[in-house]
């Protein structure tokens, strides 16, 4: 149903290439999620899928159909984006019938499959509003709507939670991840949120400068990052970089342990230092610490308890299980 | 901040610009309304005292007003067809990317610079003038007999002068609102399955709909008052006579300043019936 294959696929804009010529196959009922930091490219790759940009070279394969020269409407995909883009001087059964008209589907098919998406994303209530009455939640699921209704081969969502507060985003992650676990239909979603990432993908894609650093589970990142990029943009707080001395001791060029795998404590450890800002967030416990002479700043993770204050001179011990190491180039060696 | 101090300091300084304004505005309303009720005729007695609801009877009764009120209206709502579609459709056009696109929207809204009087001259001499006219050259290049534009078609001549003055002035406004649609919005419509032209019904269309009203609005507020167009071109003649225009003709030519008078108080009542009622269709436009 929606397998999409890019092959080569590049994207010049003027004489600036923003994206290489890149590899990448989606498979059928994939939740990819396409991450890395602002710039990368991530939008253009998803808005090159979608029809939206033309490729400067390369082909792009959905359901082993070459689409690279097929316009947006007729790819058989749906897009969510940013700011929703919902249609203002429409109503909520409006917007999300709009797709349903423009392929003049019958008019009894349209009021089902409209009441079948307002019922699943609870916004039956809510049919007759315009969109400027809604919450921004609300308006969320409307552009979901739009894009369910469609019974699209593929769904694509354009950073659609940057503009939802903290606790709607959570609520919102939730319920795309279960739409997705009900409708079995391939997503790509892109973000720059690596918890997103991590939360929702089967599959994570990390971007950088337009080329893909690495494919994988959100674990298989997670455990084995295949460079310092993806090492330090997955996983949060960032994993710890050491380089020098300490790095040579493990046969690398440089070492990274996340916060996680350091243990705390107060008298014996391996490495001493001194505690900066600690960030208490109940659970857990975000410790500073300066004057390693490994790095600037080594952060730890401790538990919620730990009564650590600014200044206080602590030691520390890496689990040795669980070193990352990385060569020169800033690949993993192993 | 708003003292008793300061606020009668702000009262005095703000005295000239109120009195100016009202002075302004007061003085020849009190004035048409007051000759409106006179029998004054300069040149032949001058004031001749009262004459009660006689100026306004006789103006709505003359063989003249209903004809102008029917060129008036001809001529305001022409142009403002004119200027909408068209100025839709130049502020589609500005809106793409291109070359030179300052210059161009520079000479876009070039002719609203032009006094009416100069536009209506050159029009007159320059494009309609049916021996040396543009228009007439062209016309014969084709070997057509050239239009004599003023007399065989004097409404249209006159729609057609109007409407370029005032289509920058429509597609300015109306180019500023194509601009704030959100890009978004036509690219998740374009991703619906909606092809261009349903694209500019269903999403471009709607999102002016507040500009365009306001551009139906402004216009006809200075549309029911042109003069000079119809004044340096046809004189009124060949049925060109605005409601305006026999104002004009009533006080100077007839030297009736009594009857004029009467004919200004319909003018006024006329606009303002207009500005209402175009005042609540912005309006509901701007709560939705």
């Amino acid at each position: 149903m929606g397998r999409i294959v890019l092959n080569k696929v590049s994207k010049s804009f003027g004489d600036t290439e923003v994206i290489p010529p890149l590899d990448l196959t989606i498979e059928d009922g994939e939740f990819t999620v396409f991450v890395g930091p602002s710039g990368c490219g991530k939008s253009t790759l998803l808005r090159l899928i979608a029809g939206l940009e033309d490729v400067t070279a390369g082909t792009i394969e959905i359901d082993g159909k070459d689409a690279t020269q097929v316009s947006p409407a007729k790819r058989g995909l749906a897009m969510v984006f940013q700011s929703y883009a919902l249609y203002p001087h429409m109503t909520v059964r409006k917007n999300i019938s709009f797709p349903l008209r423009m392929a003049k589907l019958d008019k009894a098919e349209q009021d089902r499959r409209v009441e079948r998406a307002a019922s699943v994303l609870n916004l039956t209530d809510y049919l007759d509003r315009r969109p400027g009455q809604l919450s921004g939640g609300q308006r969320q699921r409307v552009a979901i709507g739009r894009a369910i209704v469609r019974e699209p081969a593929a769904f694509l969502f354009d950073e659609p939670l940057s503009n939802l507060d903290a606790a709607l985003r959570v609520g919102m992650r939730l319920e795309i991840s279960e739409l997705h676990e009900r409708l079995k239909t391939t997503m790509i979603y892109v973000t720059h949120d690596q918890v997103e990432a991590m939360t929702m993908a089967d599959r994570i894609v990390v971007l950088r400068a337009g080329h893909i650093e690495q494919v994988g589970s959100p674990l298989e990142l997670y455990h084995t990052p295949r460079n310092l990029f993806v090492a330090g943009f997955i996983g949060s707080p960032k994993m710890n970089f050491i380089a020098g001395k300490e790095a040579e001791k493990h046969g690398a060029h440089t070492v990274g342990i996340r916060p996680e795998h350091i243990m705390v404590t107060e008298k014996k450890g391996s490495w001493a230092g001194v505690v900066g800002v600690s960030e208490h967030l109940g659970s857990d416990t975000f410790l500073h610490v300066h004057e390693t002479g490994l790095a600037d700043t080594i952060t730890v993770r401790a538990g919620g308890e730990v009564g650590f204050r600014h200044g206080d001179r602590i030691h520390l011990t890496p689990r040795d299980d669980v070193i990352h190491k990385f060569d020169t180039g800033g690949l993993r060696s192993e | 901040m708003a003292t008793q101090q300061s606020r009668s300091a702000a009262r005095i300084m703000l005295a000239p610009a109120v009195i100016l304004l009202l002075g302004w505005m007061l003085v020849p309303l009190t004035m048409t309304l007051y000759f409106s009720f006179k029998k004054y005729l300069p040149l032949r007695g001058g004031d001749l005292g009262w004459a009660g609801f006689d100026n306004y009877v006789r103006f709505v009764t003359s063989s003249a007003f209903w004809p102008s009120i029917q060129s008036t209206l001809i001529i305001v709502i022409g142009v403002l067809l004119i200027t909408v579609v068209l100025g839709v459709l130049l502020a589609q056009l500005l809106d793409q990317p291109m070359w030179g696109q300052g210059i161009v929207r520079i000479l876009v809204i070039a002719p609203f610079f032009v006094m009416p009087t100069v536009s209506a001259l050159v029009w007159k001499n320059m494009f309609m003038d049916p021996v040396n006219g543009l228009l007439a050259h062209l016309w014969k290049f084709f070997g057509a007999q050239p239009v004599e534009w003023l007399s065989d078609a004097p409404l249209f001549s006159i729609i057609m002068i109007v409407s370029w003055q005032w289509l920058p002035f429509a597609t300015l406004i109306l180019l500023t609102a194509i601009q704030s649609l959100d890009s978004e919005q036509l690219e998740a419509a374009e991703m619906d399955g909606a092809p261009v032209l349903a694209r500019f019904g269903y999403i471009v269309l709607p999102h002016l709909s507040r500009a365009i009203a306001i551009v139906i609005l402004i216009q006809t507020i200075f549309l029911l008052s042109i003069f000079a167009e119809i004044f340096v071109t046809t004189g009124g003649a060949f049925g060109t006579r605005t409601l305006t225009y026999l104002i004009f003709q009533r006080v100077l030519e007839s030297q009736n300043v009594g009857l004029g008078s009467a004919g200004g108080v319909y003018a006024i009542v006329l606009a303002n019936i207009v500005a209402y009622f175009l005042m609540r269709i912005v309006g509901k436009n701007l709560d939705a």
